[in-house]
């Protein structure tokens, strides 16, 4: 039988973007959550692998208490078991410090493992950083941006697109993988499935003090980067108005911002009026 | 002279992406910028094998040391090997900082190589600088971009970020300058891969899809009506880009659902985005937070997709249209 990990995140919907402008964090328990989309496609190749193959499906999730919906809404996709990390110590981790707390949650409960899955990147923090650093906390040879997976006993093989290469590559188990939001489209919830997933079986919750994790916190403990500040973007435009007759604001326009306009199409639109002059 | 005591800025020479984008000159330039405030020296890393076209293009981009590495073991790009040889050279010369582009093997590269050092690393920045206490002060998105981040490295080393290609502009090259190279041997004990190559090609359609598109031309309700729309295709067309469109749009069937745009939709970064006739829903706004350079046109100056734009063109969005492609085709050269 495969094992297969699958690490799931909740985000909060893009809707609504509270944060803490004091700490510069996100007020994560203020925003209504969702699965994070890469971590679905994540969830849907494991089903599909399950379907094909023999395998138990783990689902794994460190994030706040109300991030065990994300859990029991897999479960009622058909993954197999839960585990939720949760715990204060854990909040405000990095890539650096999540990666590590989930490698200690699988090294303790899915040992065993053969893969595992995690999204590309996640909608609020979109590092793509924690399934290659999983990878390093747990010595695997690993794929990020995987679009289809086969499995041939103990060989993996993928096909990716990377800056413009189709790969295919072989690794042998265990391994990890990162999908891409290309291929495994997920399926949809199915009502029935939900319900039972609420009252069925349990979801495993842990605390930092389960996975060895010491009294001070992970923020200050482990995490390698500090956020000084966090802003809205758009404060950063220039917000350039142009108003006239539509030949006249296409003229200013190009004129104005030929570099940008060539940069961007990679094709020169500069200077070709000197070169009609000097004709 | 060969090793230095000065302190070192390390950029990773991704020369694979060289014909698709610049981001390790770009990168370059940026580290000249940064070295001098630090008081440091740039050092570009290149593995591979017959590299010294990628020598002499990063020593006339700003480099003023080059760590090579030309092996015929290193023909192809590998994760493992890579990782275990700057491992190697960081915890020997001990850089300041180290930038890699966020390529799509950048980005999966470089978080491993975090690990390994044991520091911390700063993903898909769209900007660098020093702060006052000499850290490098590292400019993330977060949320579709819709939010920026400063993040620092308080105490560990190397300072690491992978950069967003078009962040940064490339020094012009000057092929007079000298740089010290450095022609390293491949290390004795180093890795088998244990992900296998079996196959591969160069491809172009991931260049052909909206999430991929540095230019996209978006079209809202503001368009009109369908034939009107459909001349969009042309501004994509001459531009060499593709074509979006809300949901009004879609359900109206002037665009197909690929073409989405928003939060039930594609999520876009274009280098440079037309919107046309579009409001600013942000629904359809939660889609565009990583367009670099926005260009709306609408007839009303108040609307929320000009207040985001840098370029705000407040007239009829299909007579703007027609001047575009008009103009655009006597100016455009190949
Ligand atoms: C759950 C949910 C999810 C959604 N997801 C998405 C999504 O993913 N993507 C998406 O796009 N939408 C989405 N929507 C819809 C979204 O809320 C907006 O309704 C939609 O984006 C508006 O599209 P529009 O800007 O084309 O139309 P409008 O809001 O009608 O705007 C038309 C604009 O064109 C301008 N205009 C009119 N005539 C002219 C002219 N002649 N010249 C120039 N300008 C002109 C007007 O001033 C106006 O600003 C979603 C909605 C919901 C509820
Ligand atoms: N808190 C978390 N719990 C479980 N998995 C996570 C968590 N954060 C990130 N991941 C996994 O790592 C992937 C990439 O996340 P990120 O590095 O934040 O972009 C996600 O799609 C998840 O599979």
């Amino acid at each position: 039988m495969l094992n297969l990990v699958v690490c799931l995140k909740q985000v909060p919907m893009v809707t609504e973007l509270p944060w803490d402008e004091k700490t510069g964090t996100l007020r994560r328990d203020l925003a209504a959550g969702m699965m994070n989309p890469a971590c679905k496609h994540a969830l849907e190749a494991a089903l599909q692998i399950k379907e094909k193959y023999f395998a138990k499906i783990t689902v794994i999730t460190m994030g706040p208490p109300a991030a065990e919906e994300v859990l029991r809404e897999a479960m009622a996709l058909g993954a197999d078991e839960a585990i939720l990390i949760c715990d204060r110590l854990l909040a405000g981790s990095d890539t650096f410090a999540t990666s590590l707390v989930l490698k200690e949650a699988i090294k303790k409960k899915c040992p065993k493992f053969d893969l595992i899955l995690c999204g590309a990147y996640t909608a609020d923090s979109e590092t793509a950083q924690v399934g290659p650093q999983l990878a390093e906390e747990l010595d695997l040879p690993a794929a990020a941006y995987v679009e289809k997976l086969e499995i041939f006993g103990r060989t993996l093989r993928l096909r990716r697109l990377v800056d413009n290469f189709r790969e295919t590559l072989e690794m042998e188990f265990p391994a990890l993988v990162t999908i891409s939001m290309e291929n495994y489209k997920p399926r949809f919830t199915k009502l029935a499935g939900l319900e039972n997933a609420f009252c069925g079986k349990g979801v495993v919750v842990l605390d930092a003090a389960a996975l060895g994790i010491k009294a001070a916190s992970m923020e200050q403990q482990c995490s390698r980067t500090k956020v000084r500040k966090v802003f809205l973007k758009k404060a950063q435009k220039e917000n350039v108005l142009i108003q006239g007759t539509a030949s006249l604001v296409v003229t200013e326009f190009l004129d104005k911002y030929q570099r940008t306009i060539s940069t961007a199409i990679g094709k020169s639109i500069e200077e070709k009026k000197l070169d009609e002059k000097e004709q | 002279m060969k090793k230095s005591n000065k302190k070192s800025i390390w950029v990773f020479g991704d020369y694979r992406n060289y014909y698709q984008n610049r981001v390790t000159l770009q990168l370059l330039s940026k580290a000249v910028d940064l070295a001098k405030i630090i008081k440091a020296e740039v050092c570009a890393l290149i593995f591979g094998h017959e590299i010294d076209e990628w020598i002499m293009e990063y020593t006339a981009h700003g480099a003023d040391r080059i760590l090579a590495i030309d092996d015929p073991a290193l023909k192809s790009y590998s994760t493992e090997r890579y990782l275990a040889i700057i491992e190697a050279l960081a915890k020997e010369r001990d850089p300041e900082i180290i930038l890699i582009g966020a390529t799509d093997f950048g980005r999966e590269f470089a978080p491993r190589l975090a690990k390994r050092l044991k520091t911390g690393l700063s993903a898909d920045c769209v900007g660098l600088d020093i702060t006052e206490d000499g850290l490098l002060l590292q400019l993330a998105p977060s949320f579709g971009g819709n939010m920026l981040a400063e993040i620092i490295t308080e105490r560990h080393r190397p300072q690491m970020a992978t950069v967003r290609p078009g962040t940064f502009k490339e020094i012009p090259h000057n092929y007079e300058r000298k740089a010290l190279v450095e022609r390293l041997p491949l290390m004795k004990n180093l890795p088998k891969s244990r992900v296998r190559l079996i196959e591969y090609e160069r491809s172009v359609e991931k260049e052909h899809t909206i999430e991929n598109a540095s230019v996209i031309v978006c079209g809202g309700r503001g368009m009109g009506n369908k034939e009107k729309f459909k001349r969009l295709q042309e501004l994509a067309k001459l531009l060499g880009g593709n074509v979006g469109a809300t949901r009004p749009v879609v359900y109206a069937g002037w665009a197909d659902h690929d073409a989405l745009v928003g939060q039930a939709g594609k999520h876009i970064k274009p280098k440079i985005l037309f919107s046309f006739g579009i409001s600013g829903a942000i629904q359809h706004t939660a889609g565009l937070g990583e367009a670099n350079f926005i260009v709306a046109i609408n007839k009303n100056s108040q609307a929320t997709m000009m207040k985001m734009a840098d370029v705000a063109i407040a007239a009829d969005a299909s007579d703007v249209l027609n001047s575009l492609i008009k103009e655009l085709k006597k100016r455009i050269r190949e």
